[in-house]
């Protein structure tokens, strides 16, 4: 098992920048989940780890060793992608087994690791099947094991639940989590579905524009994000950005505020609003609110509403849960 | 395959256009195997005739398998094809690697470069090549022939490959770069068996102006030795009288070594050429 850091890493594609200077310490079985929009240069770093692309600057270090001249062979690293990447022309066996054959194992060692994985995985039916005979699923459970067998010191993971269905993206996910609790493993995660990040890491790390915006526990992010673009990247439905102005408050220059933060009253709320939509989900109602020059609103209630398309209400906010933003977009915080 | 939206009769006309065209192209084949066991009278008689027991003959097939040595015509023209194809697969399918797996300054400029012989024929080189071929005292040797076809194939098999070769997936070649596979073991066993199609178009394009080639031949190898197939049907055209029984012989032999190599490929090339299209 080992620890990464990764200390100033750039990354430059001709002109433009792609990295611009990362710094992360990741601790020995942690799982570490990067998140943000496309094009933020997650995927990028991930793959610096890896060693299939270089840093223009900085250094990446495994377990406490350089390893910027090292092939990504020998970094002690597997790597689950999102296209599975099975090698075609191979069973499911020697799918699993190659790694370990081309580093020159005992041939009882390598079988004794992919029982292993494969009893992890179930995969035991499928051993002799070729990757062509399986389902999505099934494929990336391979790419699973491939990156099992190999013991590595560092999983990382590429948009591993991307290319499945819904219902097999929730299996797929508490498969990687019990394998995380299993192996005690150190993980890097990279997606751009927040509710993954949310659900598995232990920390996550939010980037933008090639910079780390903030990291932190995921219910850090949640309860005191540090700056407009982690409010309004981590929750779902989005935090609700309000100019301060057009709430009377000079406190703030922008005003943010959760829709699960928000209740619906008749009269006296913090802001008025036309009832532009409503989407019934079972356990919640999300009211979209028309607040004219605001806007539109989301609120998050429990339970079943019902309102009329139109009809004039008023949002209340919970004001221990409002955030502040100054000119800059950072959070101001309450001073008690 | 789905028959509910053709009508019968577009169907049937729609055979009926294909059918058209291939006794179009096949006519001049089949008229040249059906008059290659005739008698010389009877080609000239009734020419589009099939051969009957007065006139049917075998003199054309005897005659060229006494005159001249069209075993070892044979053999020129098969070693010349097949080792041409093989380099042209290979050097074209590692330039076109390179081309699209690797960053490196230059390297749209270096895919024009290889892509600009597609434009500009090779025969316009002839005296140059004839020049550099007396120089290096390869006039008359099969390698001659060997260097030049494979020069006139790689420009149109970079081109092909390359393009194909990007569509391989990048995750699949880093796995197998995470796995500790050597770019030479990924560019063999993971790269190539998934352009499998793509190579047999190439295959077939390069081989055959190979295969019927007569002006490279004539000038850089016509010695006795080296004739290849076409150059040698040549003897049995005189400037007076032409052998046609021979003539049509030794072409409806030289025929059927193309053809087999054809039906290998044929397969893997009907999925090259759609490939593109349906996904």
């Amino acid at each position: 098992m080992g620890s990464l850091a990764l200390k100033n890493i750039t990354k430059s594609f001709g002109q433009v920048d792609v990295i611009k200077g990362v710094d992360l310490e990741v601790q020995n079985g942690e799982l570490v989940i990067f998140v943000g929009p496309s094009g933020c240069g997650k995927s990028t770093l991930l793959r610096i780890i890896a060693g299939l692309e270089d840093a223009s600057g900085g250094s990446v270090e495994i377990d406490g060793a350089e390893v910027g001249s090292t092939p990504p062979s020998k970094r002690g690293i597997a790597m689950v992608f999102q296209t599975y990447a099975l090698y075609p022309h191979l069973n499911v066996r020697d799918n699993m087994s190659l790694g370990l054959k081309q580093a020159k194992h005992p041939a009882d060692h390598i079988a004794e690791r992919v029982d292993f994985a494969s009893k992890m995985l179930s995969l035991e039916p499928y051993l002799d099947r070729r990757p062509a005979e399986l389902s999505g699923g099934q494929r990336q459970r391979v790419a699973i094991g491939r990156a099992v067998v190999r013991k590595p010191k560092l999983f990382l993971f590429d948009e591993p639940l991307s290319n499945l269905d819904a219902a097999l993206r929730v299996n797929t996910r508490l498969e990687i989590a019990r394998l995380h609790r299993e192996l005690g493993a150190t993980m890097v995660y990279v997606t751009h579905d927040q509710t993954e990040a949310m659900t598995l890491a232990d920390r996550i790390v939010v980037l933008n524009g090639g910079r780390i915006e903030q990291v932190g526990t995921p219910m850090e992010l949640y309860n005191d994000p540090a700056n407009l673009f982690v409010a309004g990247f981590i929750g779902s439905p989005q935090m609700n950005f309000i100019d301060a102005t057009l709430l009377n408050r000079d406190d703030a220059k922008t005003i943010g505020i959760r829709p699960e933060h928000i209740s619906i009253v008749p009269a006296d709320g913090d802001i008025k609003g036309r009832v532009s939509h409503i989407e019934h989900l079972g356990a919640d109602t999300n009211l979209y609110l028309d607040c004219g020059e605001a806007g539109l609103l989301c609120a998050r209630l429990f339970g079943e509403h019902q309102f009329e398309i139109d009809s004039e209400l008023h949002a209340k906010f919970d004001e221990s849960r409002v955030f502040r933003f100054d000119d800059q977009g950072k959070v101001i915080r309450r001073t008690n | 395959m789905s028959t509910a939206r053709h009508s019968p009769a577009r169907s049937i006309a729609a055979h009926a256009v294909l059918a058209t065209y291939t006794v179009i192209a096949l006519f001049p084949v089949f008229v040249i195997v059906v008059n290659a066991f005739k008698s010389r009278k009877a080609i000239f008689r009734t020419p589009l005739e099939f051969p009957n027991a007065e006139t049917f003959s075998l003199v054309g097939f005897e005659t060229v398998l006494k005159q001249g040595d069209f075993l070892l015509y044979f053999q020129n023209s098969f070693v010349v094809t097949v080792v041409s194809l093989f380099m042209v697969l290979l050097f074209g399918a590692m330039a076109a690697f390179a081309l699209a797996e690797y960053r490196f300054k230059g390297n749209s400029l270096m895919g024009l470069y290889l892509a600009l012989g597609i434009m500009i024929p090779i025969r316009l080189g002839t005296v140059a090549i004839l020049q550099m071929m007396a120089a290096s005292g390869l006039v008359n040797t099969l390698t001659s022939l060997i260097l030049v076809y494979t020069a006139q194939g790689l420009p149109l098999a970079i081109f092909i490959l390359s393009e194909f070769m990007r569509q391989v997936s990048d995750d699949l070649k880093n796995a197998g770069r995470i796995d500790g596979l050597s770019e030479y073991r990924i560019f063999f066993r993971l790269v190539l068996p998934l352009v499998r199609p793509a190579m047999a178009t190439v295959a077939v394009f390069t081989m055959i102006p190979i295969w019927n080639d007569l002006w490279f031949p004539l000038i850089l190898a016509p010695a006795e030795a080296t004739k290849t197939i076409t150059l040698g049907a040549q003897v049995f055209i005189g400037q007076f009288v032409t052998n046609w029984n021979a003539v049509l012989a030794a072409l409806s032999l030289a025929i059927l070594p193309v053809l087999i190599l054809y039906l290998i490929f044929s397969r893997q090339l009907i999925r090259g050429i759609t490939s593109g299209a349906v996904k």
